[in-house]
């Protein structure tokens, strides 16, 4: 479980995060949702320690990730997988290589264990014929699933995703959210997903926090979604045709 | 100031919370035959037509008959090892090389690959940067004594062909009065400049935030201040070792 407390940050004297509170649990696909620049991102940073928060603390099923000193800062680390929003896979390294490299730079284990381990991540995203390939020679879809496949070959308790749709068409991100809820569901994962897909709010968000300003405005699950009495989630929802048509 | 203090504090976080040893060593390798490898031909081309021109034009201003042909060889030999082969080399390397790590590690950083590799617990500059230091303080020193000695082969080519000196007065020239220590002063000075250009590029790559404009103006800044760095360590190194 993931408890953040009163997390604030600003930037140059701009606040842009004030105290959000709020709790992932485990084996659900918890998301933050909001418009662009609502803090959603800088709330995600926050929690993986990329950016250090002004005020609050973050725990990790009770451990302080913040003010832990850093062998525990490592260890809880370990124990998260991250998909970045442009997948951050490594250009010089082959898909296989980038998926099999927290295991080269993290563990022990033998050669054979680690091409093992990072195939059997490829096959789960449905990749395993791509092994060979350079990130540049693969599509948006494609180094979405391989930075999947790597931000789960540690076995991680907590799993983050940046905006995992972001410039993919909506069959490619239909299935993208649907691995990413199937691997949640299937190792019992925590995982935080920001997006601003409706589809994803619609198909995988169990727990919803939605970031106004950065300020946490309503958090709840996906079916009182629509019937919130928040006038931002409303708007932020009805934008979308749809959803509006949907509704009427 | 503020630049040059968190330069210095960047240096420390490269030799804080390594990695494994064995990590290092297939990135250095890497990063040997990319530095070194990578960077023989321009240095050996620029280094062969600096020779020859230093050799032609000393000849053009030696005017006076009672100064001995072989002069021009003995000039050709100081200039090169002592400041032409280890300062202009370096000089361009700055080029070649400073620019390629700031605009790697800038383009790591503005496509999030620095993140994840902090996200995964690696110290990232010391990552991605330790090994391109230690490729350039290696292979600098050997790419500077291949550009002295083609630095003063270019002279004897280019001044028999030119006839402006005979092969037996350039040979003498290169034995006359030569001192060894110019050499260990050469490579202390490529030690020194390699350090300084790989640290600095890196140093420009790794705080770029933005786009592919800013990964620009950053690989010109590593280039820019790395020239800088070079001509201001040049002085301050002779005077320290030669006066």
């Amino acid at each position: 479980m993931i408890d953040i407390k009163d997390i604030s940050k600003s930037f140059g004297g701009r606040q842009i995060l004030t105290s959000i509170d709020g709790s992932f649990q485990p084996g659900d696909t918890s998301l933050i949702i909001g418009g662009s620049g609502t803090g959603k991102s800088v709330l995600l940073k926050c929690m993986i320690g990329l950016i250090k928060p002004d005020s609050g603390e973050v725990l990790y099923d009770g451990r302080n990730f913040l003010t832990g000193d850093l062998n525990e800062q490592k260890a809880i680390r370990r124990e998260m997988g991250v998909l970045f929003q442009g997948s951050a896979l490594f250009d010089s390294k082959t898909v296989l290589e980038n998926v099999r490299f927290p295991l080269d730079m993290l563990t022990e284990q033998s050669e054979s264990e680690k091409v093992e381990r990072a195939q059997e991540c490829l096959q789960r995203v449905g990749l395993e014929n791509a092994a060979d390939r350079m990130p540049s020679e693969i599509s948006g879809g494609m180094k979405k699933r391989v930075g999947i496949a790597r931000a789960i070959v540690l076995n991680p308790k907590y799993l983050f995703c940046d905006e995992p749709n972001s410039g993919l068409d909506p069959l490619t991100s239909i299935k993208i959210d649907q691995l990413i809820s199937e691997i949640t569901d299937e190792y019992k994962i925590t995982t935080v997903v920001i997006t601003h897909d409706m589809n994803s709010m619609m198909e995988i968000g169990e727990k919803i926090m939605f970031l106004y300003e950065g300020k946490k405005l309503w958090q709840g699950d996906s079916n009182s979604l629509t019937q919130s009495n928040v006038k931002e989630l409303n708007e932020f929802i009805n934008a979308n045709k749809l959803i509006r048509e949907m509704e009427k | 100031m503020s630049r040059i203090g968190s330069y210095f504090i960047f240096l420390g976080t490269l030799f804080r919370n390594r990695e494994k040893l064995r990590v290092y060593l297939s990135l250095i390798l890497n990063e040997c035959t990319l530095i070194g490898v990578g960077s023989i031909f321009i240095v050996a081309l620029v280094n062969i037509f600096i020779g020859a021109v230093t050799c032609v034009q000393t000849a053009y201003n030696l005017t006076n008959p009672f100064v001995p042909k072989n002069i021009i060889a003995l000039i050709v030999r100081d200039s090169s090892i002592l400041e032409l082969a280890p300062t202009l080399s370096c000089i361009v390397l700055a080029g070649k090389v400073g620019s390629n790590i700031a605009s790697e590690i800038g383009t790591m950083r503005i496509t999030e690959q620095v993140d994840a590799l902090e996200v995964m617990g690696i110290n990232s500059s010391s990552y991605l940067i330790l090994p391109k230091v230690i490729a350039s303080v290696l292979m600098f020193p050997l790419l500077v004594i291949m550009a002295g000695f083609l630095a003063i082969l270019g002279g004897y080519i280019a001044g028999t062909l030119a006839g402006v000196i005979s092969s037996e007065d350039y040979i003498s020239g290169l034995r006359f009065e030569y001192k060894p220590f110019g050499i260990v002063f050469a490579l202390i000075k490529t030690v020194v400049f390699a350090f300084l250009i790989s640290t600095i590029s890196a140093y420009q790559g790794y705080n770029v935030s933005g786009g592919a404009l800013e990964v620009g103006a950053a690989s010109t800044s590593a280039v820019t201040n790395s020239c800088i760095a070079i001509v201001a360590a040049d002085f301050v190194l002779t005077q320290l070792l030669l006066t």
